[in-house]
């Protein structure tokens, strides 16, 4: 079976966008996933694990012509910067990551959650977040108006007076 | 009234028929045409992953049907092959062969699913009721083979719940058909029906290198003119032994995923009869006389009669079919670190209980040395990813899915916005976006 990982790659934090930069322009045009594994009961430091992965993909064949599983550790600091400008697919899976594991991304301000409500408390994939952990009730029975805050969440609707 | 406003907002979902469901996209409009989109997901999330977190390897199968429900027995095999790459297990060629005809089934009912549906919200509602009915024969023999119509839990870690039954391939070509059937009837209905090339030509349009940026795999990547095939790319199973076609498009619209689509349903029953043709044997059976039914040997065990326990197999009821002593072998790994013995030997010798208690008591089971790994199949909607972590334990420490339909669900911006109200309709179904594949 041919190998679907690649060559692991361990990248400072500081630095990863430049990194993955330079694996675009040798070829590297696909951001297969980006996902993190949180380590925190292993008491490794830095805490979370960041994994990019990268699909070298000939358009004309077909053929995946190598993989790279590039792998930054983090904690709160140094920020990872974001590689949306280099993939657009980073987009939503950095909001993913943010979502689940509370990590930060600089270079886009106001991050949302992907799969979560705004209201939600926590990272759940966070290993120290309980699985049967409650989440305060939001909506109309907690007295805030119904409406998430992201409803309107395109521009504001009147453009001319 | 307000004149001055010149755009305004429309929220299509969570709950509009053709959402499939649980998606909300937010428009902004100007008179019909879009010129903003805003795509909400994660109303169907059931932290998938956070469970998988709190299982048992095996115990994760179950929750892998929940995936994308409409091609469950895919879901099932990727992540069992996953955990085999994890453990460095090798599973039996016949169980491979299995597992290639349960993975190609799905791939069909998916892509049923996907045309009809597509068709169904624009229009045409007699295709939608042809392809189900073609994707019904295909639910009653994947409830033949594994017990369940869309709930399957079909794999094990090291191998597949059991043989193929007897009468699979008889029943199989009966069924492949009834859908080429359906097939054609639709293909004569829809491929070159004005309204339908009208509503499908040049709408959602994606370039190829815009589909690489934004990680598209699957038919959709294949639509735009890029072959690229997980099973072509990286063949798994035994499809590196079987002759098979990629289709692609060209122009990288709605209408070509829809020929797409319907090419690989085709392509897929090929593969299946190829399958039961080249399917290996590997199964030995027992001599009539030493099988008695389990009960038989129990109140056996109960009236002290032990001695003889030994030299009888049991035979289990219904429920139980496919875990025989004879379909083991060809269908499981030898290993028995990983999977359970025949239920024969589970009732009627002390080393197969020990084994078998051994593999399902809490904290003991499947153990993996520390190690991580991914591995990919071809879902229906593209490369199905698993990321798994072992900490040692007799689970996983961390699942990762890669769902194949978040990609295009992130590219909405780029493939709506120009474009009509209408055109978010066929777009949206041929991006066969599945909620529970998407939210995990």
């Amino acid at each position: 079976m041919s190998d679907l990982r690649g060559e692991r790659r361990d990248v400072p934090a500081a630095s990863n966008h430049e990194e993955l930069s330079k694996l675009r322009a040798a070829g590297y045009n696909v951001l297969v996933d980006l996902t993190c594994v949180d380590y925190l009961p292993q008491g490794k430091s830095p805490r979370f694990d960041v994994i990019y992965r990268l699909m070298r993909l000939d358009p004309a064949t077909g053929d995946d012509l190598g993989r790279v599983e590039v792998h930054c550790a983090v904690d709160e600091a140094p920020v990872l910067r974001s590689a949306k400008d280099i993939w657009p697919a980073a987009d939503w899976l950095e909001r993913e990551v943010w979502d689940m594991f509370g990590v930060r991304f600089s270079d886009r301000p106001g991050i949302k959650r992907l799969l979560m409500y705004e209201e939600f408390v926590g990272h759940a994939l966070r290993k120290d977040y309980p699985i049967a952990k409650r989440q305060p009730l939001i909506g109309p029975k907690s007295g805030e108006k119904a409406d998430s805050p992201s409803f309107n969440i395109l521009r504001p609707t009147v453009t001319g007076e | 009234m307000n004149r001055s406003q010149k755009t305004y907002m429309l929220n299509m979902g969570p709950q509009h028929p053709s959402m499939h469901g649980v998606v909300r996209l937010v428009l902004e409009l100007e008179g019909e045409r879009i010129v903003d989109v805003d795509a909400e997901i994660g109303y169907l999330h059931r932290a998938f992953e956070k469970h998988a977190e709190n299982e048992t390897w095996n115990n994760v199968v179950p929750w892998t049907d929940r995936l994308n429900y409409v091609s469950p027995l895919i879901n099932n095999v990727g992540y069992a092959m996953a955990v085999e790459r994890l453990a460095g297990i090798e599973v039996p060629e016949r169980g491979q062969y299995i597992r290639v005809i349960a993975s190609e089934i799905s791939r069909v009912t998916d892509h049923l699913t996907c045309i009809g549906a597509t068709a169904m919200e624009l229009g045409s509602l007699t295709v939608f009721l042809y392809l189900i009915k073609g994707r019904e024969f295909l639910y009653q023999l994947v409830d033949h083979l594994t017990g369940a119509r869309i709930t399957t839990a079909f794999t094990r870690v090291g191998g597949v719940k059991g043989d193929l039954p007897p009468d699979f391939a008889e029943r199989f070509r009966a069924v492949a058909k009834e859908v080429r059937l359906c097939v054609a009837e639709s293909d004569k209905l829809l491929t070159r029906n004005r309204i339908f090339m009208d509503r499908m030509e040049g709408t959602g349009k994606l370039s190829s290198a815009d589909a690489l940026a934004y990680g598209i795999t699957g038919p959709f990547l294949r639509s735009t003119g890029v072959p690229y095939d997980v099973r072509r790319a990286h063949p798994y199973a035994v499809y590196d032994r079987l002759d098979f076609e990629i289709p692609v498009g060209s122009t990288g619209d709605n209408y070509d995923r829809y020929l797409c689509r319907l090419a690989e349903i085709e392509q897929s029953l090929r593969l299946i009869e190829q399958c039961l043709e080249k399917i290996p044997e590997g199964k030995h059976s027992l001599e009539p006389k030493e099988i008695k039914h389990a009960f038989e040997i129990q109140d056996a065990g109960k009236h002290g009669d032990t001695a003889l326990l030994a030299k009888y197999a049991a035979k289990v009821d219904q429920t139980l079919e496919g875990m025989g002593k004879d379909a083991q072998p060809g269908t499981r790994t030898a290993d028995r670190k990983v999977t359970l013995p025949a239920k024969e030997n589970t009732y009627t010798n002390i080393e197969g209980l020990m084994n078998h208690f051994e593999l399902v008591m809490w904290t003991w089971g499947v153990k993996i040395p520390p190690s991580e790994t991914y591995f990919a199949v071809e879902g229906g909607n593209g490369e199905l990813g698993f990321h798994l972590v072992s900490d040692g334990g007799d689970g996983p420490y961390r699942v990762r899915c890669r769902p194949p339909c978040l990609f295009p669900m992130g590219a909405m911006k780029k493939l709506l916005v120009g474009g009509q109200i209408a055109d978010v309709i066929p777009t949206f179904g041929s991006i066969n976006m599945i909620a529970g594949e998407l939210d995990r």
